[in-house]
């Protein structure tokens, strides 16, 4: 039986009280783009700045949520900056890999075949692995990820 | 404030559930949100039971004994319902798949067949969405105008409007009691206002059939729409009462078996209420468990009900602002006989995920969410709410539970 602590690791806390890149840039330069989970109504507004050669430059974020999505998208500005779109998207899988196993499950799939995880260090955000045992979570921990997709996806284009 | 006195101790009763014997997470299960579902006693279980071990077999159409054996419990089930909610006539008890159901079938075929493009619908801002999207459907389709009831800073239904909001409306739609705020609104009131303007009058009685005593000719409704789970009967059973006059003239809902006298090639013709809007093989074993639901909420006694959750409600909105002070803050009107067993709160800033997480860790149930009130979460600037809510089978050992599991919430997320 999963437990509380497996959920809310020290870590997660940490971020959810202090918020790393909290805030809002000026567009343009930086790109914003705005994410939704309609199940509980958490929002989120992400300010992305992408430099020349394709990296983030800055990053900030506003809205508002539960402790699971404040602190993913604090862990994530924090992984993301100074790093390229490809290195973004290695990432981006790698931790859609550790979230996603137990959603597979949930669908029905026969066997839980791990997605093809690129091999990245995922550091702090790994204390979000916990959250997969919380199967109606998943949803707000990957939030933020989606946004910024989306943002790397339109102020590419 | 004056205690009240309360008639039923839901310690007791709590025995009657088996549900509510089960631990979870190795602590003795704490169920705060039968504003959602309630749970279900063991007759009930037992009536449901036994119609598939005994009498199990197609209604109607039989002339076999267990057959009719059915057909009758299931047509007692319906007279009991007649009377649990004083309706004059078997004939004006439509049984649905739920409240949903319910509402969008005077939506659709009571709407479609009545309204026309400009007509004017008034709903209120504490809707569910249930009865909020059918007339969106309808809005889309025939192009029906939508006029709200606005609420005062306590959550009640502001009235001062009223009249000019009826002015030449065809339908008056709102909930007896909000499933968010617990405010209980003055239903002769809307009824009544709606008939002076010309309008048919529609309530949602989820949150109030199954609190307290209902009599329709004393609402005034034309129609009521409710839920057999949220009043200690089974899932995928609900009620439409509506008055035989509009029933009678209202085109049916879907088209099959049991809800035909004859059919022919080039046409059909309906059977007679109530029949005509339960077209298919109807829900039998949930229309028996409704049955008995409604005849142990009557052992219970309907009065008794409210009179424990005022009781209840007292003793909740005191035992959290004593405790938490200025750290919670619930929705809706402060005195307990203006509203129900329902309390959404917010708590310490937390998100109401968060909160409901921790909760469930000291066996505490309560929901987390918009509530199906999307409309309303926007009108109080708000995402989502923590929602407690209370029945029957509750006692103040649920609300001290539910005190001392905020308590570790509040000290888990700010050490
Ligand atoms: C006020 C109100 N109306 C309608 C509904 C819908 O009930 P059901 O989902 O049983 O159709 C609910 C239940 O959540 C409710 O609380």
């Amino acid at each position: 039986m999963p437990g509380l602590e497996d959920l809310y690791r020290e870590i997660i806390l940490d971020h959810y009280r202090n918020p790393r890149n909290r805030g809002e840039l000026e567009t343009p330069p930086a790109h914003r783009v705005e994410g939704f989970n309609p199940l509980c109504g958490d929002e989120i507004v992400l300010y992305l700045d992408l430099d020349a050669d394709g990296r983030v430059a800055d990053i900030r974020i506003s809205g508002q949520g539960c402790s699971i999505s404040q602190s993913s998208a604090s862990m994530m500005s924090a992984a993301v900056k100074g790093k390229t779109v490809a290195e973004i998207d290695d990432l981006t899988r790698a931790f859609k890999a550790m979230m996603s196993i137990h959603e597979n499950s949930l669908e029905g799939a026969e066997t839980t075949e791990p997605i093809d995880a690129p091999d990245v260090k995922l550091g702090d955000l790994e204390a979000l692995r916990g959250v997969v045992k919380f199967p109606v979570r998943i949803k707000c921990a990957t939030l933020a990820w989606n946004t910024l997709a989306q943002g790397i996806e339109e102020s590419s284009a | 404030m004056a205690v009240s006195t309360d008639p039923i101790d839901g310690t007791r009763l709590k025995e009657q559930f088996p549900l509510l014997s089960r631990e979870v997470h190795g602590k003795p299960i704490v169920y705060l949100d039968s504003a959602a579902t309630s749970q279900k006693p063991l007759s009930v279980l037992n009536a449901m039971d036994d119609y598939y071990r005994t009498i199990n077999s197609n209604v109607h159409r039989g002339v076999y004994m267990i057959a009719e054996e059915a057909t009758n419990r299931m047509e007692i089930a319906r007279a009991l319902v007649r009377d649990f909610i004083g309706a004059r006539s078997s004939s004006e008890i439509i049984f649905t798949k739920n409240a949903t159901e319910a509402l969008n079938m005077v939506a659709q075929s009571w709407g479609r067949a009545n309204l026309s493009a400009g007509d004017v619908v008034v709903l209120s801002h504490m809707e569910h969405h249930a009865n909020i999207v059918p007339w969106h459907m309808l809005a889309a389709e025939i192009g029906i105008q939508l006029r709200w009831i606005p609420l005062d800073t306590e959550g009640r239904l502001d009235l001062t409007e009223l009249d000019t909001l009826l002015d030449g409306a065809k339908v008056l739609s709102v909930t007896a009691m909000s499933n968010v705020l617990g405010t209980m609104n003055p239903v002769r009131t809307l009824t009544d206002a709606a008939r002076k303007a010309g309008a048919i009058s529609m309530i949602d009685g989820c949150q109030s059939v199954p609190h307290g005593t209902t009599n329709v000719q004393e609402l005034g409704a034309d129609f009521l729409a409710f839920s057999g789970h949220k009043m200690c009967g089974p899932t995928g059973i609900g009620v439409l009462y509506g008055r035989e006059d509009l029933l009678e003239a209202m085109p049916p809902f879907l088209g099959g078996g049991e809800m035909i006298r004859d059919v022919r090639l080039d046409g059909f013709t309906t059977n007679d209420l109530p029949w005509k809007f339960e077209a298919g093989t109807p829900a039998i074993a949930e229309i028996i468990g409704l049955g008995a639901a409604v005849e142990w909420l009557n052992g219970v006694g309907m009065d008794n009900i409210r009179a424990h959750e005022v009781s209840l409600t007292e003793y909740t909105i005191s035992t959290l602002h004593q405790r938490f002070g200025d750290r919670i803050n619930i929705h809706g009107p402060t005195s307990a006989l203006e509203r129900g067993g329902v309390f959404s709160f917010d708590f310490d800033g937390l998100h109401p995920h968060d909160i409901s997480q921790v909760l469930d860790q000291h066996a505490v149930c309560v929901r987390a969410g918009h509530h199906c009130a999307k409309p309303l979460m926007k009108l109080l600037g708000i995402g989502a709410t923590a929602r407690a809510s209370v029945y029957v089978y509750n006692d103040t050992a649920d609300i001290d539970a539910l005190a001392d599991a905020l308590d570790a919430t509040g000290a888990f997320f700010t050490l």
